[in-house]
């Protein structure tokens, strides 16, 4: 689950880290009131799930209420890189000596939490990390120890800030280390992290994802669920408790287990297609799991095809083609479908369906046959 | 020969009676495999099905000699069970379990290094591990897989390791041992752990490997098989075409900052002398082919 800016800074604030006082706004009024609130000068920040939007003039610095005003007027609406701002946070302004890097993620190959801190911040760390490797100090922590002060002091110390930046900074590191494990976050990322030039440090931007399979020990991420960036598909897949990403073709993709469901998206664009989505029904494969995922896929207007591949494991051939049958009897599909089923009982199974056989509901015995029949269907195929 | 597990292997069950537990629990006894006994510390002194219920791991290692052990509990008690397990004596432990959060696995994972390092744990998030014809732990249905050799499987997916066991079976190909090692960001039991453990199986004289986007286990992989293994490996790669940030199913399978994508690991593969396929039927039909060359 990923955070706008301003909760990322109200999650951080918990923790005891020290964020500017701020308002989220989502009109031009509602940012006017604020900035009054919040007091000028101020910035106006757009708050989208990407990166990049200083570049698209989606952070703006503002004088008085009246640049506020301008400023939100232009950035809500905005487009950047697809996501249209729709909220900004209004933020006293800060004054700035110098800008700083720190993170903490977990370092999948070392299987400990690795953390990050640059005296080179306000950049992308990917570029520092290319251009200038050195600048980034790195420390492991084993998950079992946690993050001690000592470690930590030297850590900063290695990170060459400004000498008189090391007591606040240590501090924040720690904080943010508390926020990171206690919070059950994939990624904290602060950039920057600023030095003032009354010798603060301070957290001037807030990146946080958060782990979704830690939501039953954090009542309160619901509200965060809420404000994941979702397409409509998306949206009623995930109301249905369905794993489902959204893509930009037109074959429609049922599968179950998440390695088969990728697969097969990889397959009906190795035949020249495109999968509208992903979608990963469970090893189960009833008849209400699948007339769920047929109405969602039904929805989405880019599907012309739907291509249902499934592996019978424990669950047989023969209940998961009584599933389909029931399912389709449940769910006014506008769009033929084909099948593949294969594994534990995959003859019943394939009698099963026989009789419904048609224009509109093929059946194919191999998966890549199947995604060429899809394709086919969708109209995009090259007919290998 | 098999690895890890044989059809000596007894087994203790943690949440043999809860639904999922007794369900696979049952399947897995049918099978062959050795269930010696459940835990639940409230319901100890009855028994599932003519399998005894003990307090907790330690008292049913006591009771039955169990070296392994098999976790169906619900995802928050999974960093106790991994840890009881552990403590209570047994040398393998399978979570299958579904959605523990990353910082718990992060944690018993470096725990067990450290206090227990003869300790293997495979998952969470996995479909178990399969020595066909000896012994069957987890959710695989055993039926599907041929016994006998000559081919080890190690897989980060489920249900593309059914589909991988029965396309070998349907060629007549059987196998030694197949470990799903679940796609979590950290998982217990790494693709290194088990070709390292196929390389020094005399019945194992190939292994096909099945990955997916998130990571770099699979790049870790193919520099060990590069260095280390002399044994023919094929591989298949899902998630080619998986966009960015999205995580697809699995809580690993997420290609993040252009790192962890598919195509980064089957060059690493290829570059390891693995035989890519570009899908698991290709990846089937390099298999065979290898079988047929040993």
């Amino acid at each position: 689950m990923d955070l706008f800016e301003y909760q990322g800074k109200q999650f951080f604030a918990q923790f005891g880290m020290p964020v500017s006082a701020g308002e989220v706004a989502f009109t031009v009024d509602e940012a006017v009131a604020a900035a009054e609130r919040v007091g000028t000068p101020a910035m106006v920040k757009a708050q989208v799930h990407t990166g990049g939007r200083g570049k698209a003039g989606g952070v703006k610095f503002a004088a008085t209420v009246d640049d506020v005003r301008k400023h939100a007027g232009n950035i809500l609406g905005l487009d950047i890189r697809g996501h249209v701002v729709k909220r900004v946070l209004i933020e006293k302004a800060s004054d700035i000596a110098e800008e700083y890097y720190a993170s903490f993620t977990l370092d999948r190959s070392a299987k400990k939490h690795l953390g990050m801190l640059s005296a080179e911040g306000g950049v992308e760390i990917e570029t520092v990390a290319e251009q200038n490797p050195d600048a980034i100090a790195k420390i492991w922590i084993d998950p079992v120890d946690g993050l001690t002060e000592e470690a930590a002091t030297a850590w900063v110390e290695a990170a060459k800030l400004n000498p008189d930046a090391t007591d606040g900074a240590v501090k924040i590191m720690m904080q943010l280390y508390t926020a990171y494990t206690e919070g059950d976050a994939d990624l904290v990322e602060i950039n920057p992290l600023i030095f003032t030039p009354d010798k603060r440090v301070h957290v001037l931007d807030a990146k946080v994802t958060l782990d979704g399979n830690s939501e039953y020990r954090h009542a309160d991420y619901a509200q965060y669920d809420e404000t994941q960036p979702r397409d409509e598909r998306e949206e009623a897949a995930h109301a249905k408790g369905l794993q489902y990403v959204g893509l930009d073709g037109t074959v429609g993709v049922i599968a179950n287990g998440a390695g088969l469901a990728m697969s097969t998206v990889d397959v009906v664009n190795q035949v020249g297609g495109a999968a509208a989505n992903f979608l990963d029904i469970g090893g189960g494969a009833n008849a209400d799991v699948m007339s769920g995922a047929l109405e969602v896929i039904n929805n989405d207007p880019a599907v012309k095809s739907i291509f249902i591949n499934i592996f019978g494991g424990i669950t047989r051939g023969d209940e998961v083609a009584n599933g389909i049958i029931e399912a389709m009897s449940r769910v006014d599909i506008d769009s033929p479908i084909v099948i593949r089923l294969d594994g534990t009982n995959a003859d019943e199974g394939r009698e099963i369906l026989r009789p419904y056989l048609s224009d509109v509901l093929q059946m194919e015995d191999t998966m890549l046959d199947a995604a060429r029949c899809s394709v086919e269907l969708a109209g995009q195929g090259d007919n290998k | 020969m098999s690895i890890f597990v044989d059809e000596n292997t007894k087994v203790i069950y943690q949440g043999l009676t809860g639904s999922q537990g007794r369900y696979y629990g049952l399947l897995n006894r049918e099978y062959g495999t050795q269930v010696v006994a459940g835990t639940n510390p409230k319901k100890a002194g009855t028994e599932v099905d003519g399998i005894p219920i003990y307090a907790n791991v330690a008292e049913a290692v006591a009771a039955t000699g169990a070296t392994a052990s098999c976790i169906f509990i619900p995802a928050p008690g999974v960093l106790g069970a991994v840890i009881e397990a552990a403590e209570g004596g047994v040398e393998f432990i399978v979570a299958i379990t579904e959605g523990v959060p990353a910082h718990d696995e992060a944690w018993f994972y470096n725990k067990l290094r450290r206090d227990f390092p003869k300790v293997q744990l495979l998952g969470p998030n996995c479909p178990g591990i399969i020595s066909p014809g000896k012994c069957n732990i987890g959710i695989t249905a055993g039926h599907i897989a041929k016994e006998g050799g000559p081919v080890g499987i190690v897989s980060r997916s489920g249900t593309l390791t059914y589909q991988a066991l029965y396309e070998l079976k349907q060629k007549d190909i059987g196998v030694t041992t197949c470990v799903g090692i679940g796609g979590d960001p950290v998982p217990g039991t790494s693709f290194i752990d088990c070709l390292r453990a196929f390389e020094a199986d005399p019945d194992t004289k190939a292994v096909m490997m099945i990955g997916e986007i998130g990571g770099s286990a699979e790049e870790e992989a193919a520099d060990f098989i590069k260095n280390h293994m002399s044994k023919p490996v094929s591989s298949y790669i899902a998630g080619v075409t998986a966009p960015p940030g999205k995580k697809m199913g699995h809580a690993g399978a997420i290609v993040s900052g252009g790192k962890g994508t598919a195509q980064a690991k089957m060059d690493a593969l290829a570059d390891a002398g693995v035989r890519v396929g570009m899908n698991p039927t290709e990846a089937g039909d390099l298999m065979a082919e290898i079988v047929a060359e040993l």
